[in-house]
């Protein structure tokens, strides 16, 4: 190994403008993303008294609240399928998307001693919060899992494109944890903004209600939310409730990847300043 | 066969002032950072200026194997090099070119977090340093026993006395095994006893054969270890040579700032905290700042300051030194009894500590201000001898009718009284 690296030549100069995204850089270092996950993990466990338990609490106690809530006293519809698992179903997808959003969005100052000693490809950290997010989300998807079997319902056979959906959630939080990461470095009214932005993001996210409540006319409209895809993608594969709407998914696609490419081109116009301003 | 390890040509790096004083901005700030930019630029007694350059035109080569030192006063411009060697800060001109891996011990311990063992901040460490998870089991041993832990490594980190935790963190960093190791101070801390166990696994890494990039304020260190060393002041290359003249030119020229002195984020060293030194200034009556005192004119010296906590019995202190090295005179703001009293504790907030220098006290010649913020007995948050330094012109001064040299730091305006006592 040494004597390949011998002849590994760094250069290094100012970069102007819209970087190169020097993604192999990030593939050489994917091991670090595993630890600091698993760092991020293994600390708030130690940390917390009930430990894993709170990746459940949060989503299930969202939809008794919202069982009781909308379900119960507002009577809002639920394709067809009990409100607790229709709401349990978008609310899994939509914890880790707003649980990245979190975390993700203070990664960066959270770590300024490690960004203002060490090089590694800064994405880094906004990804392994994201990633962290993902273990959450397993452990909530088994309670789905027995939610399923208690409602009597069996999962459709449409539910291998759910990994199809997962990665759209996963591609949206971390597109717009790149934005918000790096805004954050330069400015704190981020931690102020994104309260407001979540509770906004969920209200137009069929999470509580179902999308066909939403007219026909707007729907495309509806779909530029790439969250909207995958609640619906979500339940679709799982609960076979709403007809899959070809334009949707295409639309949320195409959002996702836009948040990714251009969070990932404005991170990287930032990353020489997080150094020097973190 | 030799070959070139670091190649350094041209290099720059400037920074912005604004965004190095303040830690982090809102959106509101950087908007009314704007507009006092704007309003500034109409007036013309813009005292800061809005960029500096921490390193400008910089070229260099490191030959493979060569053990290279780095010397320079606080705020040189010696860490702002080594953060862009080792690519945690970009340069803002030049080019650096770096064959090999280079390993850096800007700070030993990043990342380590208190909650995880000793087992699992050696992986997470190793990791952030760059190193592959193969690599860190199979050095693992190595690291352990290197860092005398043994005992402990399943022990949460925050349980580790600040010695293991130092050993642990050193012995990670000392095993990255790089082709080019980059090292700032890292032996400033620690006991006698480590510091010499680092010095010998440095000058281990030396012998077998790697470029090794040294920095420090330890003159006997660089003495020991390195055979040539640069000298950085103000941002520049002033002098590459064989490592005891280099020493010798920088321990005999006062290499410090006019007029004022800015403390920049970097050169604050980390257990300073609570306590955060921001400016050194000499201010004339009117508060213009002033590169040349006149002995017959009184003058300020003010430290600004930020306390992030309370402080308890905090007392400023300045010493004036000449070029020589002798103490003129030592003074603290708190010297006065009443004020003793007032300002027992200080609560956290920005703080001027100002002290007149009265007309008539220095004589013409070159002088050095050294700072100091402690606690009586209990600690010392922060020290630099060298802060400031200025010079005194004595014109007019008592006695310049004859332009001689006057012996002595002190030039004082006496009373003297001569009489004819007797007339022949």
């Amino acid at each position: 190994m040494s004597s390949k690296s011998q002849t590994d030549l760094t250069v290094i100069r100012p970069s102007n403008g819209w970087a190169a995204l020097n993604l192999r850089d990030l593939w050489t270092y994917r091991e670090l993303i595993l630890f600091l996950t698993w760092r991020d993990l293994k600390v708030r466990y130690k940390q917390t008294l009930l430990g894993a338990s709170w990746a459940v609490l949060q989503p299930f106690l969202t939809m008794v609240v919202f069982s009781i809530f909308f379900g119960g006293l507002a009577e809002v519809p639920s394709d067809g399928v009990p409100y607790p698992i229709f709401s349990y179903t978008a609310l899994i997808p939509w914890t880790l998307f707003s649980k990245a959003l979190q975390d993700a969005s203070r990664s960066l100052v959270a770590s300024s001693h490690m960004i203002t000693k060490v090089y590694f490809p800064r994405m880094i950290l906004p990804l392994a919060s994201v990633m962290a997010g993902l273990v959450d989300f397993m452990i909530a998807f088994v309670v789905l899992l027995g939610m399923m079997i208690y409602f009597d319902i069996f999962p459709t056979g449409n539910i291998w494109t759910l990994p199809l959906f997962l990665l759209l959630a996963l591609i949206t939080a971390v597109g717009v944890s790149f934005w918000l990461s790096a805004l954050n470095v330069l400015y704190r009214d981020i931690g102020y903004v994104l309260p407001f932005l979540t509770q906004f993001w969920m209200f137009i996210t069929p999470i509580a209600y179902p999308s066909s409540m939403v007219p026909e006319q707007w729907q495309a409209l509806y779909a530029v939310n790439p969250m909207t895809g995958v609640v619906e993608g979500f339940r679709w594969a799982l609960l076979g409730t709403g007809q899959p709407s070809g334009t949707m998914a295409i639309v949320s696609s195409l959002v996702a990847l836009l948040l990714l490419v251009s969070g990932m081109f404005y991170f990287k116009r930032m990353e020489r300043m997080f150094a020097d301003m973190v | 066969m030799s070959t070139t390890a670091i190649r350094v040509e041209n290099l720059g790096k400037q920074y912005h002032i604004g965004e190095r004083l303040s830690t982090y901005n809102t959106l509101r700030e950087t908007l009314s950072e704007r507009l006092k930019i704007a309003r500034k630029k109409d007036k013309k007694d813009n005292l800061l200026p809005e960029t500096i350059w921490a390193l400008r035109n910089l070229n260099f080569e490191v030959e493979q194997g060569q053990v290279l030192g780095v010397i320079g006063r606080n705020g040189a411009g010696k860490s702002t090099l080594l953060k862009i060697l080792s690519r945690v800060t970009e340069p803002t001109e030049g080019i650096a070119e770096i064959r090999g891996r280079v390993g850096s011990l800007l700070e030993v311990g990043t990342g380590f977090h208190p909650e995880l063992t000793g087992r699992e901040n050696i992986y997470l460490n190793g990791a952030i340093l760059g190193m592959r998870r193969s690599e860190i089991e199979s050095k693992f041993d190595e690291i352990v026993s290197f860092a005398e832990v043994e005992k402990f490594i399943d022990t949460p980190v925050k349980r580790y006395s600040s010695g293991m935790y130092l050993r642990l963190a050193f012995a990670v960093a000392a095993h990255l095994e790089p082709e080019i190791l980059v090292v700032d101070e890292v032996l400033a801390v620690g006991d006698a006893e480590f510091q010499r166990k680092c010095l010998g696994k440095m000058s281990d890494v030396a012998r077998e054969g790697r470029t090794v990039m040294f920095v420090s304020h330890n003159m006997s260190a660089i003495l020991r270890l390195t055979e040539e060393t640069l000298v950085i002041d103000k941002g520049r290359l002033l002098l590459r040579a064989p490592t005891s003249e280099a020493v010798d030119f920088y321990l005999s020229r006062g290499l410090t700032e006019e007029g004022q002195r800015i403390w920049l984020k970097d050169e604050i060293p980390d257990q300073s905290s609570p306590f955060r030194p921001i400016a050194l200034r000499l201010l004339d009556q009117k508060g213009n700042i002033l590169e040349t005192v006149r002995s017959v004119e009184s003058f300020y010296l003010e430290l600004e300051y930020e306390l992030s906590k309370n402080i308890k019995g905090l007392r400023i202190g300045f010493y004036m030194i000449t070029s020589r090295g002798e103490f003129v005179f030592t003074t603290f703001d708190t010297d006065d009894p009443k004020q003793f009293e007032e300002y027992s504790s200080r609560k956290s907030g920005f703080y001027v500590s100002r002290c007149e220098i009265p007309a008539d006290l220095l004589n013409a010649g070159r002088y050095v201000v050294g700072v100091n913020a402690s606690t009586y007995r209990i600690r010392t948050y922060f020290h630099d001898e060298q802060a400031l330094a200025f010079n005194v012109d004595a014109s007019g001064a008592p006695g310049t009718q004859w332009p001689e040299t006057r012996l002595g730091p002190v030039r004082p305006s006496l009373n003297w009284e001569i009489k004819n006592i007797e007339n022949v």
